[in-house]
């Protein structure tokens, strides 16, 4: 099979480049520059970590009560003009949000926890009101039938039947979360941001890998680890990646 | 019992209000099916759906085995009423069992009851449970979902159901499957159930009684067979459709049709007493040839008995069929046009010979509805003059 030969071929390029990168990284002394900087990677990821935590729990715990409560009918006249509210916002770059939330709540943890939670609070609120709604209104109506008050209707058929969804939408914002968290820095909230900006202002490219590298290592980590929780949480049943 | 007492709902919509179900008084028997038919938007579903309370009534009441319904609670209610949907809307995050006993559990049985109750539904609507109960909606044919659809209704023993179209979604060879299950299921289980349909055929075999609505009003309700010999109006009759007197075969068993004088002759008569006995009892084509136990094994044809002489056990032919007395008579008139036969033996649990049906006698017998409705109409007619 010529598809497969030539597959073989750039995958075994692909090991003799990793290799040679090794032996140059090794020669130059560049691993030695970047574990230099260990200690500090270690403790900047650690507060960049309890940065994502506590701005991306405390949006779940707001945002998926949000979506459930635009999504009860009795809030249908008023929950799509909301729902366009919150389109709006997400479309405020963070970089924005984070300047303004300083400008009324100053400098530190704590205007960053607040842009960082509002950015990570629309992508959930709008997955977790999207598949709320999107439920088969036949199951609603099963639901009802067979004697379902709306509180066991919320937890025993709409929210498993919406999981998926809210975990899709999790996923997402706790991603750009940790991807948006270096920009928290700018505020004196530090994070791996303080590498990658003090990185580039000193023009050390080293520097600014130490910073940029392990960020994007988390972001994949954390997507990871999510995506596992979902799989384990979200019924069988409604669990396209169990199916 | 589901007794309704002037139950009407009125939606009101931008262009107006519309009245979906405008007093609609009715009551089902207990143990009995009655079929909600009708077109589009002629109040069937909103009706039955009045029932459980999905749509409430704009005035109205209901009563469940003589109760009022209108105090209790909503969820009691429910509880209370199996409820099958067209869409059947099993729960997809849930395995079979969970989705069975969801009743169950909403009233609070434990759990060595309710999953016993799921094997024996199981059981009932003929599915492995060892093979079903731990596997997902969504791994089951259409067919099969709706069968778990109706257990689950059926799961807390409800003595009242509501069925939606149930079986509309389902392809016309499972339906018929279905369908025939479900009415054995009902002869041991005596629920009383409203059933929506808009297939006429569905109607007549389903429903002990069928009421018919058209634009909100109930128009007709009555048995299958008085619906079909004697519909009420013009619309009752064009809804049935022109061939509404063969839909009637289906309704009719040969028991009540069936005449049991039949003559016969043996294998060891002569050629010459089969004529005589074709003449003295006026048959046109043949005379039936039967064994010792009285079954049936050939026909003596009038021609071959004129022309020949012998023994009938030489020269009889084939029988082109027999018919019991449990079959319908659509079964029949099938049999006498496909083997261009105007009558055919009937013979009872043993094979033997106990009479005969005819078309002339199924004609007589459906006709005879009709004609003594146009006899009725005509005395009203009568009375009106004077």
């Amino acid at each position: 099979m010529p598809i497969q030969s030539l597959k073989g071929a750039l995958r075994a390029l692909l090991l003799v480049a990793i290799f040679f990168a090794g032996i140059w990284s090794q020669s130059s002394g560049v691993i030695d520059d970047f574990l230099w900087y260990l200690p500090d990677v270690q403790y900047l990821a650690v507060q960049h970590l309890w940065l994502t935590a506590i701005s991306g729990g405390l949006a779940i715990l707001a945002a998926i009560p949000l979506g459930i409560v635009l999504s009860r009918p009795s809030m249908a006249r008023w929950a799509e003009s909301l729902m366009q509210v919150l389109n709006v916002g997400t479309t405020i770059p963070t970089l924005a949000v984070l300047a303004l939330s300083m400008s009324f709540l100053g400098i530190g943890t704590v205007p960053a926890v607040f842009g960082l939670f509002v950015a990570t609070l629309l992508p959930i609120t709008r997955n977790t009101y999207a598949g709320l709604k999107g439920v088969d209104p036949a199951l609603m109506e099963a639901a009802a039938g067979i004697g379902m008050s709306s509180t066991q209707r919320l937890l025993r058929v709409e929210l498993p039947n919406a999981l998926y969804v809210i975990f899709a939408g999790m996923r997402t914002a706790l991603t750009i979360n940790v991807g948006t968290v270096p920009l928290a820095f700018l505020i004196g909230a530090g994070g791996l941001g303080e590498l990658i900006f003090t990185g580039i202002d000193l023009y050390d490219p080293v520097m600014m890998l130490a910073g940029a590298i392990p960020t994007a290592l988390l972001a994949i980590v954390v997507d990871a680890l999510i995506a596992t929780i979902a799989f384990l949480m979200v019924p069988r049943g409604v669990n396209p990646s169990r199916a | 019992m589901i007794e309704l007492d002037n139950l009407t709902k009125v939606f009101d919509t931008p262009k107006g209000a519309v009245v979906a179900a405008d007093n609609i008084s009715m009551s089902v028997p207990s143990g009995e099916i009655c079929i909600l038919l009708g077109p589009s938007g002629c109040g069937k579903t909103t009706t039955l759906k009045m029932i459980n309370r999905i749509v409430k009534p704009t005035s109205g009441k209901v009563f469940i085995n003589g109760e009022d319904t209108t105090g209790m609670n909503t969820q009691d209610l429910r509880r209370n009423i199996g409820y099958v949907i067209q869409q059947i809307g099993l729960f997809p995050n849930m395995t079979i069992e969970e989705n069975i006993t969801v009743v169950p559990k909403l009233l609070g049985w434990n759990k060595a009851r309710y999953k016993e109750r799921a094997r024996e539904l199981m059981a009932m609507i003929s599915m492995e449970p060892d093979a079903f109960l731990k596997r997902f909606p969504s791994e089951l044919s259409g067919g099969q979902q709706q069968r778990i659809g109706v257990a689950r209704a059926l799961a807390a023993d409800p003595p009242v159901m509501l069925m939606d179209e149930p079986f509309g979604a389902i392809d016309p060879i499972n339906r018929a499957v279905i369908q025939d299950e479900f009415l054995k299921m009902q002869q041991a289980l005596k629920k009383t159930i409203m059933f929506v349909s808009h297939d006429i055929d569905e109607a007549i075999k389903m429903g002990d009684r069928v009421a018919i609505f058209r634009e909100g009003k109930l128009v007709q309700h009555s048995s299958p067979d008085d619906l079909l010999a004697a519909p009420k109006n013009a619309f009752v009759e064009s809804f049935l459709g022109e061939d509404r007197a063969l839909k009637r075969l289906n309704l009719v068993k040969v028991q009540e049709v069936v005449s049991d004088e039949i003559a016969t002759v043996n294998p060891g008569d002569t050629l010459e007493t089969a004529l005589g006995r074709i003449d003295d009892y006026g048959y046109q084509n043949a005379i039936l040839m039967v064994n010792d136990q009285r079954q049936p094994v050939g026909l003596i044809t009038r021609v071959k008995a004129r022309t020949t002489k012998g023994y009938c056990r030489d020269h009889f032919e084939n029988v082109p069929g027999t018919v019991t007395l449990d079959d319908d008579l659509r079964k029949v008139a099938s049999l006498m046009f496909s083997q261009d036969a105007t009558w055919l033996p009937c013979v009872d649990d043993q094979g033997r010979v106990c009479g005969q049906i005819t078309q002339r006698a199924m004609t007589h017998h459906l006709g005879s509805r009709f004609r003594s409705r146009e006899a009725a109409v005509r005395n009203s007619d009568s009375d009106v003059k004077e």
